[in-house]
């Protein structure tokens, strides 16, 4: 997977991503808000593929799966935090949507493209030739990426 | 090697006789918690489209809290859907607009010491005050379980967070909570499982303990607990639950934990956190006086019966001043009856406060009691993120009820304890 970068600092929360004031609108609509409060025309600007690098703690706060929806339905392609908050990590493979965690994310800059392994946590910057680390991806949860979430799994374990 | 009483919990939720922190094991759930915002409308598209219905209806807690009342007609059809898959799905255990979730579900006697139980909704640590391993996932975890009756977890290090000594009067759980944020951050839990103890917990009565479990989720922990103990299984009596052998859900003595946090009560002033988050919590006394619009009294975290009590205890023969405005949501039905029959919801409107029905309010902002934009909100709730109580540029601080009941009646932030001398 490769993609180009958008990054952002620590503590990104779940109102941050999808605001509890939009909640009630279109999938569509509320992604129009997401990290509009850190990031103003994030949600205009994002292409099909990019991948957001942040800091510590993304995703941190509530449980809404809108947190993931949101950046799903722009198309961001994966996720690559220092740490996660944990109910957002389970949502993000619930849903389909890689979470790598690094501790190498000072590495990588805005605009920067990489490419992501996440069956080995390797990351490679291709932008500046580094090689990176991350944690590998558990089995049960590459599981549920590859099957593209929980749902399209389910539906095939009930046959 | 002993076990914490976390690792003990889980291990029988997996049907194995230990656990080592870091495995990924699969449990079985022993109640399943989900409300009207994350629950059925969520689940019953794809339950439909898959033609299954739920494993159990009788391990199912279904409470419509954070859209009640509803304020327009989206709300409104959210809160029908609720209802119409409760009688589809058979779920007797339904609570409409009877409160919320964390607060209505041990006071009707579902939680019990030893349970592996999920919740839909981040605050779902709140059940650790029982002794239960309680924790919050999204709707399409949730989905799985609803199901399938099971889940997987990557068995959590454990925690210990020792408190000693006995706070002063004005000062509460909801301030050890907010000092926890500041010293710790928010994510100093590392999705671990907590376990608090010592003898200022142990003198905490059960609501002061599920607001300090509540707010596990603000340090980043999966969950948080409390050991049972005798006042644990007297309320899950009172409640009409079965508290079973709660003197054998503890840890072993020889448990391992990943880190022991050590906190003095003695000394703890009553914490205020600056917007935007928890963890920008100091002393009251070194927090500026910011005007403040609205002071709010509600959530699972901050409008329990004592969350009440307390800030009726400052607001007795006191007046809200003037051009600001108290605005009060008890947490439950029964909390806003046994406030109305003990003469503390008298006192509040007395006072000037404007009393919400029971359930989320504005704590998430989904409900009745928000903010406009540039307004300024004290509240006794859990989280401060920008834009969550409404407007985009409301900002909200957090304190305790004792904290935003002084603080009403002086207009502006205000330490409880010169007002209950």
């Amino acid at each position: 997977m490769i993609g180009r970068v958008w990054k952002f600092g620590d503590d990104i929360n779940t109102d941050i991503l999808a605001p509890g004031s939009y909640i009630k609108l279109p999938l569509i609509e509320l992604a129009a808000h997401c990290l509009e409060s850190v990031h103003p025309n994030f949600s205009v600007s994002v292409v099909e593929g990019d991948i957001i690098v942040a800091g510590k703690n993304f995703g941190m706060g509530s449980s809404r799966e809108q947190a993931v929806q949101v950046l799903k339905a722009l198309g961001v392609a994966a996720v690559v935090a220092a740490s996660f908050g944990g109910i957002f990590y389970r949502n993000a493979f619930n849903l389909g949507l890689p979470a790598i965690v690094s501790q190498d994310i000072d590495q990588i800059q805005a605009d920067h493209n990489i490419e992501l392994d996440l069956k080995l946590g390797r990351i490679f910057n291709i932008s500046t030739g580094q090689d990176l680390i991350g944690d590998a991806v558990p089995e049960n949860l590459l599981t549920l990426i590859e099957s593209g979430g929980l749902v399209p799994y389910l539906e095939k374990e009930l046959g | 090697m002993g076990q914490t009483i976390a690792e003990k919990i889980i291990a029988r939720a997996a049907g194995q006789s230990f656990v080592t922190p870091g495995d990924v094991v699969t449990c079985d759930v022993d109640l399943a918690m989900i409300h009207d915002s994350g629950g059925p409308r969520r689940v019953k598209p794809v339950m439909d489209r898959l033609g299954v219905d739920v494993w159990d209806a009788s391990k199912i807690v279904l409470v419509s809290d954070h859209f009640t009342p509803c304020t327009d007609s989206e709300s409104a059809e959210i809160l029908k859907l609720t209802r119409e898959w409760a009688s589809e799905q058979k779920i007797v255990n339904f609570y409409d607009q009877k409160g919320i979730c964390h607060v209505v579900t041990p006071e009707r006697g579902h939680l019990h010491p030893g349970m592996f139980a999920v919740g839909g909704d981040s605050h779902s640590p709140t059940g650790g005050a029982f002794g239960s391993y309680m924790f919050g996932v999204g709707a399409t975890d949730m989905l799985g379980i609803l199901i399938t009756g099971r889940t997987w977890i990557k068995v959590p290090e454990t925690i210990c967070i020792k408190w000693s000594g006995e706070f002063e009067i004005g000062v509460a759980a909801k301030d050890m909570a907010l000092k926890m944020c500041a010293s710790l951050g928010m994510d100093g839990g590392g999705y671990q499982s907590i376990v608090y103890c010592g003898d200022t917990i142990e003198n905490l009565d059960m609501m002061e303990r599920m607001t300090l479990c509540n707010m596990a989720a603000e340090l980043g922990a999966q969950t948080g607990l409390i050991e049972p103990d005798k006042k644990t299984a007297e309320y899950v009596k009172l409640a009409g639950g079965d508290p079973g052998n709660w003197q054998e859900i503890k840890s072993d003595p020889d448990a391992n934990y990943k880190v022991t946090h050590k906190f003095d009560a003695l000394d703890l002033a009553p914490q205020v956190a600056v917007p935007h988050s928890p963890a920008n919590s100091m002393a009251v006394g070194d927090v500026d006086r910011e005007a403040i619009d609205q002071f709010y009294i509600g959530a699972c975290t901050g409008a329990k019966f004592n969350d009440l009590k307390m800030a009726a205890s400052v607001l007795k023969g006191h007046k809200v001043a003037t051009g600001k405005r108290l605005t009060i949501a008890p947490a439950s039905s029964r909390v806003l009856s046994e406030a109305t029959k003990k003469g503390i919801i008298e006192i509040l409107l007395e006072s000037g406060a404007g009393l919400l029905p029971p359930g989320c309010g504005a704590c998430a902002g989904y409900g009745v009691g928000v903010l406009a934009e540039d307004e300024v909100c004290l509240a006794s709730t859990a989280r401060n993120f920008q834009g969550r109580m409404g407007a985009g540029s409301s900002r909200v601080y957090l304190a305790s009820p004792y904290t935003v009941a002084a603080s009403a009646i002086k207009g502006h932030i205000s330490d409880p304890r010169e007002m209950l001398l």
